[in-house]
């Protein structure tokens, strides 16, 4: 019989998927517990920025849409979290680790939405950057973590398509409204291009995540290819992208671009960003709150069960 | 009392999706509910959003066994050397049509 590792291999060399009960080395296991249970905690935290929202919509149109999309990041986050549990994790051990800030989420959720381009700027931005990112996702070589993604990226287009809807209906409106929309692309472009992580040469864990193919692209070339899409886009909007030196490379055949502020990056991911703290708490809160919902819908099943239970003795005994 | 983590007490359920009439419930994911009437209004609300399905069925995931990767070889080794199952083993002459 052929030796575990070997079989592994030859399954990821030959596309195979690899699938919850197949033999797995270690750390291919806790590199997607790592990566699966992030991106996990990243739509749950994701829904609190936008959710803030909500009450504030300018029309009941925009509220259904807002409310429909932070209905889906919650989908989403249990899409992966249940995919998350294939791999020997409970979901209580998951949430602990965010709940204990021992996890990490994507650190754009801990910038404020400030205005109401806001909700437009990260339906555009970073749900366009996360889109670029999941796409390759749907062909993880881990089966759950890939049927997961297919899921995911089928729900996600909606959600950049209204955010681009609202912005370009604030780039047609008044000159006050032009400038929220500006603002809300200044403040929200930088952090949107970090989301791809650092770059290929700071990044220990690509090399290694790409030869298991669970990655598919780098984090630069993912960056890249956001940049040359995004470039083009905001000419329909009528906007600038804050970065004076992108600029068409007739080499490369890639808009260049400036250089990412990464003390900033790594200043937001240590937990020093504008929102980590009131977020985390935003989570607990909401998990210490809902215990007694948990504990009565428990209560109220085992009642039902026993209720059931003594109907079908007294039927045997009758 | 200190609350209970809740997959202590609320069962795992495998959502199972009919998508249209005349196909068949295919297996869409799992949830955590307390009861069946909760696994099947959560399944609804997480799996059929968008007009996925017109049919759920959910099945507490510790009624579901399955067969063992490990044995995979050996175990569905019968079926390797009986070609003689499929249409394509016999040789007919190609005046011979519709069959």
């Amino acid at each position: 019989m052929l030796d575990h590792q070997v079989l592994f291999d030859q399954k990821i060399e030959q596309e195979i998927r690899i699938e919850p009960k197949d033999w797995m080395p270690d750390d291919y296991r806790k590199m997607l517990i790592r990566q699966m249970s992030q991106h996990a905690h990243s739509e749950i935290v994701g829904m609190l920025p936008e959710g803030n929202w909500i009450t504030r919509a300018p029309s009941l149109r925009r509220k259904a849409t807002l409310i429909a999309k932070v209905q889906d990041e919650a989908g989403h986050g249990l899409y992966l979290y249940s995919a998350t549990e294939t791999l020997g994790i409970t979901r209580e051990e998951t949430i602990e680790q965010l709940h204990a800030g021992k996890a990490k989420y994507s650190s754009i959720f801990n910038y404020p939405t400030l205005t109401w381009a806001d909700i437009g700027a990260i339906g555009w931005l970073v749900d366009g950057a996360a889109i670029m990112n999941q796409v390759p996702l749907c062909r993880a070589s881990y089966g759950p973590y890939a049927r997961a993604m297919i899921r995911i990226c089928k729900e996600e287009s909606f959600h950049q398509r209204q955010g681009f809807e609202i912005l370009l209906n604030l780039s047609r409106g008044s000159e006050a409204q032009k400038q929220m929309c500006q603002d809300a692309i200044n403040r929200w472009w930088w952090p949107s291009l970090m989301m791809f992580g650092p770059n290929d040469d700071a990044s220990p864990n690509s090399q290694r995540s790409m030869q298991w193919k669970i990655k598919r692209f780098t984090n630069d070339e993912l960056r890249q290819k956001f940049v040359d899409v995004c470039v083009e886009q905001v000419k329909t909007l009528e906007m600038q992208l804050p970065d004076p030196q992108i600029k068409w490379n007739e080499e490369t055949e890639h808009y260049d671009f400036g250089e990412i502020n990464w003390e900033e990056f790594y200043e937001v991911l240590k937990g020093n960003g504008p929102c980590n703290k009131e977020r985390l708490d935003a989570r607990r809160k909401a998990h210490e709150n809902g215990a007694w919902v948990r504990e009565a819908a428990a209560a109220h099943a085992l009642k039902k069960e026993n209720s059931f239970n003594n109907v079908m003795h007294g039927i045997q005994t009758a | 009392m200190e609350s209970k983590p809740h997959s202590e007490n609320w069962p795992l359920w495998e959502v199972f999706i009919r998508a249209r009439q005349g196909l068949d419930h295919k297996h869409a994911g799992s949830l955590y509910a307390a009861d069946v009437q909760m696994a099947i209004e959560n399944a609804r609300d997480v799996y059929t959003r968008r007009n996925e399905g017109i049919s759920i069925w959910v099945v507490e995931s510790k009624n579901i066994h399955a067969s063992n990767p490990e044995d995979a070889e050996e175990f569905f080794d019968p079926a390797n050397d009986k070609v003689y199952r499929h249409p394509s083993f016999y040789h007919l002459p190609d005046q011979v049509k519709n069959i």
